[in-house]
């Protein structure tokens, strides 16, 4: 059972990730990237994370792919063009990325032989309550960091984004 | 089979962050850039939750929750200097706001 | 029982039940606003216009469905259906009621009770709002476009007090479970006041319930927050283009999510399906009384009818009541039905307040609804989180 639900949304997950890397229009491939946040969002869902799984699909999927749809919408600027392709880039390009994955995918099953399996349940500790414990105990001073982080990106946005007045 | 091996969550990682290693390096819209930064982020985060499980510590956790907020802030402040960028040059293709390059 | 099996007869009893009341619903809505206006309302088609939702759904059914040449024809068709199943989806982690006894076990009257379902159902808001997006892009036109964007704005800036009304309940039950929220609020204060988190200490979220509706009618597209979509107003908006069981999916996902807000209300803040004073005090009659009254009231005025119609239709509806306060007042089937009847009755109640709005207010315009969710609701929302965690923390 976790075997399956986890192939059914690598899946879907990896064939979201292709696209939002081949479609030339925007809107495709945010649209693609929402399908990759919710396969992860399972898929954190079958490691045990379940406060972030909730909160990937609630920020990730909810807000900052709404945020990239409209400035896509609001831009209107069309598919992209293929000019300016480089012929020994698209040449090389596929057989080089799987060669690269072939090596690193050797490497980790050198390091993590198959004896430790993931199983739904068997990890108690995403819960909110754990979650919570450590973001206000262990790690308060990058909480609040963070925090004025988030208060300088919407200043900093709010600032770039207005529109210019006539003095 | 009743789970899956640790090794397959961490090769999904590697293929995600490739991918949008990938896409970062041959588009030339603005907004596809910025969107296959957000795979790679997507990827990394992945990582950090399947680590929390084998450690069975929540710090994994914890880091991934700090890594999306991260990227909420530069999604924010990165698609606002993307509309300034249109308005001001008029064109989203990379290839075409090189003009501080030599 | 089978765990697939169980789940499987509530999945399918739920649905029933939500699309049924998503039905009547719009019958009930047209009635109430008819009458506020003081005219009948739909009258014809069946028994005091009961009929009519059959007659829109025949009618929505065998309309042409047109699709306009220069769509994007992936994004048009999904756009409707991510709408009706995200409207849908919330229903699955609220609880009807208590634990029920069937021969063989026992289980809970709730699809499934996350430990994260509060979490769950803001999540499914925030994708909620791909489908009115997505359906104003994909129809290439300029006012279904800018209906949706205003539309969407208006949905992701009132998630915030939204969010922020939530998390003060949260605070005083110390849970993110629906169940155990619910379970929390039992009990009574000086023996008949209930400790619903609307009336707790150390902090009475009377403040948060009045956040929560408004963000709620906002979140939804109800009047007064209705402008995106209103008929008049950028020619109806993101639903311009779509036509037949698409522009139905669209007015169903609307619905549904206004019971899925009435139902969270309901949960977070006015008890769940827990009754208003004691059962000792005699609450396990409520139901027969009320029903007993609305029959008496349906025959009285069956017997001296205002249309000759109702001669004949208004005391089969008196009958109809008698035997379901009959029903009620049998105490084998009281366990079961009793925590569904309150639930109901509030979630009603909250209901009718919804269409009770929309027949009265005007709408906002835009730039005042927008002002009105940064300015107003969002630092009201701040301060009643803060105040209720400073109490919660000197009081327990």
């Amino acid at each position: 059972m976790d075997a399956i639900l986890f192939l059914i949304f690598a899946v879907i997950a990896v064939v979201c990730g292709i696209n939002v890397v081949v479609q030339s229009h925007p809107i495709s491939s945010a649209i693609s990237l929402i399908g990759v946040m919710g396969s992860l969002a399972v898929l954190y869902l079958l490691l045990g994370a379940e406060f972030l799984a909730a909160a990937q699909v609630i920020v990730y999927a909810g807000a900052i792919m709404v945020l990239f749809v409209f400035v896509i919408m609001l831009l209107n600027a069309g598919g992209e063009t293929g000019r300016g392709r480089s012929f020994l880039a698209q040449l090389l390009g596929a057989p080089v990325l799987i060669a690269f994955l072939g090596l690193m995918a050797f490497f980790v099953q050198r390091l993590f032989p198959g004896t430790e399996m993931v199983q739904f349940g068997a990890f108690h500790g995403g819960t909110a309550q754990a979650v919570g414990r450590a973001l206000f105990t262990q790690f308060l001073l990058p909480f609040e960091v963070i925090s004025v982080l988030i208060l300088i990106a919407v200043l900093g946005a709010i600032v770039l984004a207005r529109k210019e007045f006539d003095r | 089979m009743t789970g899956v091996p640790i090794s397959w969550y961490l090769i999904l990682s590697a293929v995600l962050f490739s991918l949008g290693v990938a896409g970062f390096l041959f588009r030339r819209n603005i907004i596809t850039v910025f969107m296959c930064i957000e795979l790679m982020l997507n990827g990394v985060n992945l990582s950090f939750i399947t680590f929390s499980y084998h450690l069975k510590h929540v710090n994994g956790q914890i880091y991934s929750f700090f890594v999306m907020v991260v990227a909420a802030a530069e999604a924010a402040v990165g698609l606002a200097i993307i509309l300034t960028v249109y308005k001001s040059r008029g064109t989203l293709n990379i290839d075409d706001v090189s003009s501080m390059k030599n | 029982m089978n765990f697939f099996l169980l789940s499987a007869i509530k999945a399918a009893l739920v649905a029933a039940v939500l699309l049924t009341t998503l039905a009547y619903l719009q019958w009930v809505e047209r009635k109430v606003i008819a009458h506020i206006q003081v005219r009948p309302g739909p009258y014809r088609v069946g028994p005091h216009g009961l009929l009519q939702p059959l007659a829109d759904v025949i009618k929505l059914l065998t309309k042409e469905d047109l699709i306009p040449p220069h769509v994007n024809k992936l994004v048009y068709m999904m756009a409707p259906f991510l709408a009706i199943v995200t409207a849908l989806f919330s229903i699955a982690v609220i609880p009807f009621g208590g634990e029920v006894q069937y021969p063989g076990g026992s289980t809970w009257m709730q699809l499934t009770d996350l430990n994260i379902g509060l979490l769950f159902v803001l999540a499914v808001s925030s994708v909620g709002v791909y489908g009115i997006t997505l359906a104003g892009w994909a129809s290439n036109n300029k006012y279904s476009l800018l209906g949706s964007l205003r539309s969407s704005a208006q949905m992701i800036s009132y998630e915030l007090p939204f969010s922020l009304a939530v998390a003060a309940p949260l605070l005083l039950a110390n849970t993110l479970s629906l169940r155990e929220m619910v379970q929390h609020q039992a009990g009574y204060y000086l023996g008949f006041i209930p400790r619903w988190n609307v009336f707790q200490g150390p902090m009475p979220q009377i403040v948060g319930l009045a956040l929560f509706l408004i963000a709620a009618f906002a979140e939804t597209n109800r009047i007064p927050f209705d402008l995106p979509e209103a008929e008049n107003e950028l020619v109806a908006g993101y639903h311009t283009e779509y036509s037949s069981m698409k522009f139905a999916s669209f007015f169903m996902a609307e619905y549904a999510n206004m019971i899925t807000s009435c139902a969270m209300t309901t949960t977070l803040f006015l008890g769940g399906w827990l009754p208003l004073w004691p059962a000792s005090a005699g609450s396990n009659y409520v139901p027969t009384a009320i029903f007993l009254l609305a029959g008496a009231f349906a025959l009285y005025h069956g017997l001296h009818p205002a249309r000759r119609k109702d001669r004949i239709s208004l005391p089969v509806v008196a009958v109809v009541f008698f035997l379901l306060a009959l029903m009620f007042a049998v105490p084998a089937v009281q366990t079961v039905l009793l925590p569904l009847f309150w639930f109901a009755a509030k979630t009603g109640f909250l209901l009718f307040v919804f269409i009770w709005v929309r027949g009265t207010l005007p709408r906002f315009r835009y730039d005042q609804l927008m002002a009105f969710a940064w300015k107003v609701m969002f630092p009201i929302a701040v301060v009643n989180l803060m105040l209720t965690a400073v109490m919660v923390e000197l009081f327990s």
